[in-house]
């Protein structure tokens, strides 16, 4: 209870101080139209107009939730208008591509503890392949690979796969050289050969590190595959519908859009966080 | 066991030079030393004197710059190949994701003892360190002595005759150490391994060994060799004795004139 009361409270105030930004934000419009119709309207008046607009500048929460539940439940799932529809498409291409990029990034963490050459050679690009926006990459990864052929699934979880292999990179390099010097030296008087001491220390040493990363590298793939949906033109994917809803000045679509990028990423972090609790208990890493 | 002429350690003229950024660091002079079989020997002086240098060398993880080392006739690398010690490190150094007995099988798997075998070997270094029916509890489950005698059974599993432990109970409360004492003097007594043991306590130092050095440090050198004349079978009340006060009277002699030359 003592730890709910907190969070309730900081939801309320968010919420509160929604409804007020969209109560400012939307009565310009409402005063606007009142003027036209050479009506004069008080600000008692115009205040539940600012929350029902169709195209407000800023959608009330109610409005948000409302439009979510009914583009949720209320359509069937295979609906274009359904975001159960748009939100599977951009979930395959987020998995595809955290498949991808924390495959990569455990290969190339393995690659740089190993070898002096990759340690100093691999790193900086990794870096330096993140300061690149990735709203300038994407476009170009989707042509290309429209010219080679390739469109769909594949091009969303490439650039998914872009974004999240560098924390996982980061992370498994920290955490394979997490052992100190004293454990090393152990398996040193046993005559253990790199790959036992790989599989036997590094390795396990490195799961908490690993996890870590994966949550962010999680988060990171449905930005990559959100991203990857806004140059397609918006066909299908949350990206489509926020393009959409941008291009009709649908700001409610836009909004719901975003709430449910937010709910299937934090989905996605606790489902990661979860299979953290399960394997670090099972190894006896946490209590 | 046979007893052997050679000795199982023997330092002749030994020098260790660390070549550091602030220039070179002389952390063994001229070490003369020979341990026999079934010796218990402690190193004994004060921090950066060259005891855990001396006995990384023993053990291959450091390696001289000049004179001549021997384990059991052998140089360390081969003395290793061959499992000739294990090694206790002052931090038990227990793997977190591994249960007791996981930790005391990893040396076993790494040198390919078979499952039947390293079950039964399990078995029985727990018995040897009192810690029968822990086999299956987790490192954090144990308390940090418990731990150290983990960390012990775990450098006795594959019956390497040579032990080396460095301040193996150096962060242990005193009533405890008391305790890990008297065991360990036991389990020598028992296995009949050669001990290799470094310590910064007086009593402690007087009460385990056979042979006591003192090490003096800048550079780090012997400064006196105690062959101790207390018998095998050691109660804990024997450090109340008089030939127990005058050897640790000796030592301390020893580690002064080692202070007094370095001003
Ligand atoms: N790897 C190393 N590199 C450089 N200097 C070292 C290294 N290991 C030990 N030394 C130095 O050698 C000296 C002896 O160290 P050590 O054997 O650890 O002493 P002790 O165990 O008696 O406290 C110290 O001056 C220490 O700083
Ligand atoms: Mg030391």
């Amino acid at each position: 209870m003592n730890r709910i009361l907190p969070v309730l409270t900081v939801i309320a105030a968010i919420v509160a101080l929604w409804y007020a930004a969209a109560v400012w934000m939307n009565r310009a419009w409402v005063y606007d139209q009142a003027a036209r119709d050479g009506a004069e309207v008080s600000f008692l008046q115009a205040l539940p107009q600012t929350m029902t607009l169709e195209r407000p500048v800023l959608p009330a929460p109610h409005q948000v939730v409302a439009e979510l539940v009914k583009s949720t439940f209320g359509m069937k799932v295979t609906s274009k208008k359904s975001l159960v529809y748009h939100g599977w498409v951009t979930l395959s291409a987020t998995l595809l591509g955290f498949a991808i990029g924390t495959g990569a990034g455990i290969l190339l963490a393995v690659g740089i503890i190993h070898n002096r050459a990759m340690d100093l050679s691999v790193m900086p690009w990794a870096i330096a392949s993140q300061t690149i926006p990735i709203l300038a990459i994407a476009p170009m990864i989707i042509v290309v690979l429209n010219s080679v052929g390739v469109q769909g699934l594949v091009p969303k979880a490439i650039i998914s796969a872009y974004l999240s292999f560098f924390p996982v990179v980061v992370g498994m390099v920290k955490g394979l050289r997490s052992p100190d010097a004293m454990q090393l030296d152990l398996l040193k008087t046993y005559n253990a050969t790199g790959a036992e001491t790989f599989g036997k220390l590094r390795l396990p040493s490195s799961m908490p590190y690993l996890f870590t990363s994966l949550k962010v590298g999680i988060a990171a793939s449905l930005v990559g595959a959100i991203v990857g949906e806004l140059p397609t033109g918006a066909v299908a994917g949350l990206g489509a519908r926020l393009l959409s809803g941008s291009y009709y000045g649908q700001t409610v679509q836009i909004w719901a859009a975003l709430f449910a990028a937010a709910l299937v990423a934090a989905a996605l972090v606790a489902i990661v966080g979860l299979i953290e609790r399960r394997v670090l208990v099972r190894m006896g890493m946490a209590r | 066991m046979t007893t052997k002429a050679a000795p199982v350690i023997e330092a002749k003229g030994l020098d260790l030079v660390f070549q550091t950024a602030d220039g070179p660091v002389h952390a063994l002079r001229d070490v003369n030393l020979t341990v026999n079989k079934g010796d218990f020997v402690s190193f004994i002086g004060p921090s950066g004197c060259g005891k855990t240098t001396f006995l990384r060398c023993v053990a291959a993880l450091e390696h001289p710059t000049g004179g001549s080392l021997t384990v059991n006739g052998m140089t360390p690398d081969q003395a290793r190949q061959a499992r000739a010690y294990g090694y206790v490190f002052q931090a038990a150094g227990l793997y977190p994701w591994r249960t007791i007995a996981g930790n005391i099988r990893l040396p076993l798997e790494i040198m390919g003892f078979s499952k039947a075998e390293q079950a039964e070997r399990v078995e029985r270094v727990l018995d040897l360190v009192e810690l029968a029916g822990f086999g299956k509890k987790f490192p954090w489950q144990l308390s940090g002595g418990m731990q150290q005698r983990a960390s012990i059974a775990r450098a006795l599993a594959f019956d390497a005759d040579i032990l080396l432990m460095d301040e193996p109970f150096g962060a242990l409360d005193e009533i405890v150490r008391d305790r890990l004492n008297e065991e360990l003097l036991k389990l020598w007594a028992r296995t009949e391994k050669t001990i290799g043991f470094v310590t910064h306590s007086i009593p402690e130092a007087v009460y385990l060994s056979t042979k006591i050095v003192v090490m003096s440090p800048r550079p780090g050198r012997i400064t006196d060799i105690i062959d101790s004349p207390l018998p095998k079978e050691r109660p804990l009340d024997i450090r109340d004795s008089r030939e127990f006060i005058e050897i640790a009277h000796r030592v301390r002699e020893g580690l002064r004139a080692g202070h007094g030359d370095e001003v």
